[in-house]
């Protein structure tokens, strides 16, 4: 596909999540209280956006992501919350 | 549009998703045991669910003249209990012979835990012992990096395990060369809101190329899209695919993997 094509293709769909982040970011700020890991995480995420690089998809995640190698002692729940608690 | 639907928990889905997956152009399905959203009780559970698994759902499939297939295994979510999973891991081997059980998964880790990392060798060597394709689950958003590189060590630590015979699932931008670089295949699941869009791995097969990948809805109990794999196809075509490496990713691909066990076929 050509750039333009891509556009064309998928400009919408990217504006729309844009704005929803934005407003997310704006929603956060001014609620009362203080952030956590999450946000922090997830700002560290956002800055790898900016570099002109052609992995940014795989850098967000790895912002998320844990980056340690040894099994955990034991399991303490069964979900995931997005961003690893240690990034706090 | 023909398509295989590699990975979708049936039991949890109304007869109607049947009706929609035929009707889309499925011509099988496949379901790993997975987690049932509690934690069950016993052993007595785990049987019960074998035998829908290799029993009841192939018969609802068949209505809709449907091939049902299926993995067996204890999911990752429920490996914290050492001693029930050794149970669960014990009676495995009755149902192998059943004629649609195609492997043992969907096994993996969840937390990434010392005693789900245990109760993963454990399903490898059963299925090192039993000749079983292996297909596993990779754990979810933060966990999912750490939990890749864990499962890819375990199973090329296992010398019996042939990678070509092994599907890591849930692969995303972050853990797909992981996967693909062990020789192993790489399964992208689409969700609508964790895991995968069919935009991003629709990218991630235009980056990577098409061998050993496929696509899948996971369809189950949660928010979850039994037409996912036919929606990511329509995507590739307004994107300018031709029909042939369409019809590579969504059929000839899973096909190719799930062949290696005989009793996988088609009508």
């Amino acid at each position: 596909m050509t750039r333009q094509q891509v556009l064309d293709l998928y400009f919408m769909d990217a504006r729309s999540k844009l704005i929803d982040l934005a407003a997310f970011m704006d929603r956060v700020e001014r609620a009362s209280g203080e952030e956590d890991f999450r946000m922090k995480a997830f700002r560290e995420a956002l800055a790898q956006l900016e570099p002109a690089r052609p992995d940014k998809a795989k850098q967000v995640l790895l912002a998320f992501s844990d980056p340690t190698t040894d099994p955990i002692a034991a399991a303490t729940t069964k979900a995931a919350c997005g961003a690893w608690p240690g990034s706090k | 549009m023909k398509y295989i639907e590699p990975h979708a928990h049936m039991v949890s889905r109304v007869t109607d998703d049947y009706l929609k997956l035929t009707m889309a152009g499925c011509q099988a399905v496949c379901e790993p045991a997975f987690w049932a959203g509690f934690d069950r009780s016993s052993v007595a559970g785990f049987y019960d669910y074998f035998c829908q698994l290799t029993e009841h759902e192939p018969k609802r499939a068949a209505k809709f003249g449907l091939p049902h297939f299926c993995w067996l295994c204890i999911n990752p979510k429920e490996s914290e209990d050492l001693k029930l999973a050794e149970e669960v891991i014990e009676i495995i081997p009755k149902f192998l012979d059943r004629p649609n059980v195609l492997g043992i998964g969907e096994i993996g880790l969840n937390k990434n835990s010392r005693n789900e990392l245990k109760v993963l060798e454990l399903h490898v060597d059963l299925a090192a012992r039993h000749d079983q394709l292996i297909l596993v689950h990779t754990p979810h958003l933060e966990d999912k990096l750490k939990g890749t590189r864990l499962i890819r060590d375990v199973l090329k630590n296992d010398k019996r395990i042939r990678p070509e015979r092994v599907i890591i699932d849930h692969v995303e931008e972050h853990t797909i060369e992981l996967v693909l670089d062990a020789g192993m295949w790489a399964g992208m699941t689409l969700y609508p809101e964790s895991k995968c869009t069919p935009a991003r791995a629709i990218d991630m097969v235009e980056r990577y190329g098409p061998e050993r990948l496929w696509m899948n809805s996971a369809c189950d109990w949660g928010i979850s899209d039994p037409l996912a794999v036919p929606k990511t196809a329509l995507e590739m075509k307004k994107r300018g695919h031709a029909p042939e490496p369409i019809e590579k990713l969504v059929f000839q691909n899973p096909a190719g993997f799930l062949r290696q066990c005989a009793k996988f076929r088609l009508s």
